[in-house]
């Protein structure tokens, strides 16, 4: 059986609201970016989202990306967990997200930035740059509220190397968004303003622990609308541009997702057998 | 070697929050399968300022059937197609569902029963919560008919 979720539009920024319990997503999204001393590319990532209960959910994602001319890879893996705090809606919403990921240094994806992450640092060829690995600790407070069918999410972040000693980076994302209308039509349809969610999210890196603030860091500002289509699927799209020169000059990111709505009881019964 | 001896405790790692996970999912499935009185206990939690709320769609013609819709995408997975009720949470038809305030079912919506396995649905519009309730409370003349 399949449900609608109301998925949110954002890429990068988190709202507070988890996966119904039992519910898996999957999704297939990528990014293009264009590049300067480089060659352009589309980064993409496939990511399962599970909702364990009403206040847990766990997701892994697989990321590639094709650097033209350059070459195709698979550039690592993510396990996220998000924790609802609260038990029911207050004004602002806390969630706690904890990100492991292991990736090369040649992951494009962006799904977050941070640190001193610059548009130089995807200028060097694949080969060279899946040499280098990141294997860390990402930690978000993910700050969320919605009032009169505007959603308003502040995500700040801190991630920590595993390895190598460096110190922690420090980023942001910000988005707000509303649905086209606010009431649903009686009827079933596709194209109704109900289906459409449109906003925009803004994110970037702060630094690190020893030199907090924007120098030497990148900030990008991307509209985004999603469309929830009654067959349970998501479209979404969101066109970005960099706000700095440490930035790439323009970001396009699209995705289609699909909910698979009683997912844990059915794979519960393949264990269990007939009752 | 070292990389992937990390990489296989990482997968490790992973597979096993899938499967508490979903072994989670499931234990809180079972322990709601069968609903008596108390699953409807939630209903008399609810501020009582909440609870007078009215519903401003009373008289919107159309607000039912919208509220129907909404209800099949969003709620029959779990509360049944019918509203009767499924394995993960208990019957809208109910007296204890039926009698409560437009404004107390509103709450609930609004703010789920998270400890127990009913997200929150605030991200659904204020008017879109209102055309539930709607839907929900037009079960009470339909509550002899399950099939329609």
């Amino acid at each position: 059986m399949t449900t609608d979720a109301q998925e949110s539009p954002y890429f990068v920024t988190y709202d507070h609201y988890l996966e119904e319990p039992g519910s898996l997503e999957v999704g297939s999204f990528s990014n293009f970016s264009t590049q300067r001393r480089g060659g352009d590319f589309v980064a993409y990532w496939l990511e399962l989202e599970y909702g364990a209960t009403a206040w847990w959910t766990t997701e892994l994602y697989l990321d590639g990306q094709s650097t033209f001319p350059d070459s195709t890879i698979f550039t690592g893996f993510r396990l996220e967990n998000r924790f609802r705090l609260l038990q029911s809606e207050h004004l602002i919403n806390p969630v706690l997200y904890l990100e492991y990921e292991q990736i090369s240094e040649a992951d494009k994806i962006m799904k977050e930035v941070e640190g001193h992450d610059v548009e130089a640092d995807h200028a060097t060829p694949n080969a060279v740059l899946r040499q280098g690995h990141n294997h860390e600790l990402e930690f978000k407070l993910l700050l969320s509220t919605t009032r009169n069918g505007w959603n308003f999410a502040l995500n700040p972040l801190a991630t920590k190397p595993l390895t190598g000693g460096d110190p922690w980076e420090f980023g942001y994302a910000a988005g707000v968004s509303r649905p086209l209308a606010l009431k649903a039509s009686p009827r079933r349809c596709r194209l109704c303003r109900e289906n459409f969610i449109a906003g925009v999210e803004i994110y970037g890196g702060l630094g690190d622990r020893h030199s907090f603030g924007f120098d030497e860091t990148s900030h990008y500002l991307a509209p985004v609308i999603g469309w929830n289509l009654p067959s349970s699927w998501t479209l979404r799209l969101s066109p970005g541009i960099g706000l700095n020169d440490n930035s790439h000059q323009f970001l396009l990111r699209w995705g289609v997702s699909r909910e698979f709505s009683g997912f844990g009881s059915t794979v519960s019964s393949w264990f269990r057998g007939r009752r | 070697m070292i990389r992937s001896a990390t990489t296989q405790a990482a997968a490790l790692l992973g597979a096993a929050v899938l499967v508490i996970g979903i072994a989670m999912a499931q234990s809180s499935d079972s322990t709601q399968a069968k609903f008596d009185k108390a699953a409807y206990a939630e209903l008399s939690k609810v501020p009582a300022k909440a609870a007078v709320r009215l519903n401003p769609l009373e008289s919107d013609s159309e607000a039912v059937a919208a509220g129907a819709k909404l209800f099949r995408r969003h709620c029959a997975e779990c509360h049944g197609a019918d509203a009767e009720g499924g394995k993960k949470a208990p019957s809208l038809r109910a007296e204890e569902v039926q009698q409560a305030t437009p404004g107390t079912l509103f709450w609930l919506i609004t703010n789920g029963v998270v400890r127990k396995g009913m997200p929150v649905w605030s991200r659904l519009p204020e008017p879109e919560r209102w055309q539930l309730v709607s839907y929900v409370k037009s079960l009470r003349s339909s509550a002899r008919q399950p099939n329609q």
